[in-house]
């Protein structure tokens, strides 16, 4: 790969995360325990879609094919798409959608702080408006995680069972390959290995404050960066990609 | 001379007019609100007989700036201009505290707490107290940190038992 695909490839992974869990976290709408949690998720995921589309516009120009942020979004398969295997799981019960979504968060907050500096300015522009919006997704679910697990018998079991149920997810958040190490040694990406301490750091004291227990290493999964996903993305894109699809004029 | 009703108005290229027509658009989902009392006009500026205006988002993914920039467009439009762009910038990152005092008056007034000053910790951890808009009382709490637009935070007083929207630091 030129140094410039793998720049686009990298964008693409910043983005696809955020499209992704946006769109997981629009299923919620209609659906949430309570009325001002829906409009919570609602908003972290409009968020997280308006990230997502400054990440893909930029991708786009930075690939330079002529491609949009719809383009890319919406019409891209399964084995294209560069989110984690962990954005991508189903929402679950309430308590799975809050440990995935603190899981990330956590990520989120240290990977973009680490690109304000990212030598890409557009990258760096878009991490500083993002880390604002993140800040405020984290402290979220960092409550909820926290009130759940030390909350009543019935919901600490499920917020255990949540985060035990995804913790083989986390390792591949961490990892570096090819395009990151480029992308480091560029300036332009953030090097996740190293942030790895400080997301330890943050999940072991909001564990211990919300009486959970920290899983062994066991299993762990990756593949997302090699395009080899889940089957359940493929279901989510089929929802989210069918309108311009099937009417690929369509204008909204 | 005979004025003429449907006469098109000559557009006047000066940054002072051109706010002036600004002052008419008003954010969409808070309509008391001018986008320029708002602090989102980032600059305005003139090249070959055009407009250029630029526009910071609230938030990355705040619905409302299409339909700004739409009405941006189309105030300018009214005035006469013809060559516009409405331009959507990122840097400086749009901050609560770029909300003119005039600006958060409009709020008060509307029903809807105005922001902290972002510049303290405080007010972004949601500790500095915020005062309730209809009695002033600052023994209130929050409900919810997502409200019904993504810039507003759910509060309600303790005082005067009423629900409102608290403009959120960022
Ligand atoms: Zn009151």
């Amino acid at each position: 790969m030129t140094e410039n695909e793998m720049h686009f490839e990298y964008l693409l992974r910043l983005g696809d995360n955020c499209a992704i869990l946006g769109q997981r976290l629009a299923e919620w709408c209609g659906k949430a325990p309570v009325l001002e949690e829906e409009l919570a998720l609602m908003n972290v995921g409009l968020d997280l879609i308006g990230q997502a589309r400054l990440l893909l516009d930029h991708a786009g120009k930075v690939e330079g094919a002529g491609r949009d942020e719809d383009k890319l979004a919406f019409f891209r398969d399964t084995q294209e798409w560069r989110n984690l295997l962990l954005i991508e799981q189903p929402n679950g019960d309430f308590a799975k959608t809050m440990a995935r979504q603190m899981f990330f968060d956590c990520f989120q907050y240290l990977q973009f702080e680490a690109l304000l500096d990212s030598s890409d300015k557009t990258l760096s522009e878009i991490a500083a408006k993002s880390l604002k919006e993140i800040t405020y997704h984290r402290r979220h679910s960092t409550n909820w995680v926290i009130r759940l697990g030390d909350g009543t018998e019935e919901s600490h079991e499920k917020m255990q069972a949540a985060i035990d149920e995804l913790w083989g997810f986390v390792p591949e958040m961490f990892d570096m390959d090819e395009v990151e190490d480029a992308m480091v040694a560029a300036g332009i990406g953030a090097d996740v290995n190293a942030l790895r301490p400080r997301w330890d750091e943050m999940i072991n004291s909001i564990l211990e404050e919300a009486t959970l227990k920290r899983p062994e290493d066991t299993w762990s999964v990756r593949g997302s960066r090699v395009g080899k996903h889940s089957e359940h993305l493929g279901f989510l894109l089929a929802e989210m990609q069918f309108l311009p699809r099937a009417y690929p004029d369509a204008k909204w | 001379m005979v004025s003429d009703p449907m006469q098109v108005l000559e557009p006047v290229y000066d940054e002072e007019n051109v706010k002036k027509i600004l002052e008419m658009v008003k954010d969409p989902e808070i309509p008391v609100l001018a986008i320029e009392d708002m602090g989102i006009v980032r600059d305005i500026e003139f090249e070959e007989g055009g407009v250029q205006v630029s526009i910071m988002p609230t938030y990355s993914g705040c619905p409302a700036m299409d339909v700004i920039a739409e009405d941006v467009r189309s105030a300018l439009l009214l005035h006469g201009y013809k060559k516009i762009e409405v331009k959507t910038v990122l840097s400086p990152a749009w901050s609560s505290d770029f909300i003119t005092d005039k600006g958060k008056k409009c709020l008060q007034e509307y029903g809807i707490a105005p922001p902290v000053s972002a510049g303290s910790k405080g007010a972004m951890l949601g500790i500095d107290p915020v005062g309730c808009p209809q009695c002033k009382s600052t023994n209130t709490r929050v409900v919810s940190e997502f409200g019904s637009t993504a810039c507003k935070a759910l509060y309600k007083c303790d005082d005067c038992l009423e629900p409102f929207d608290y403009f959120k630091c960022v």
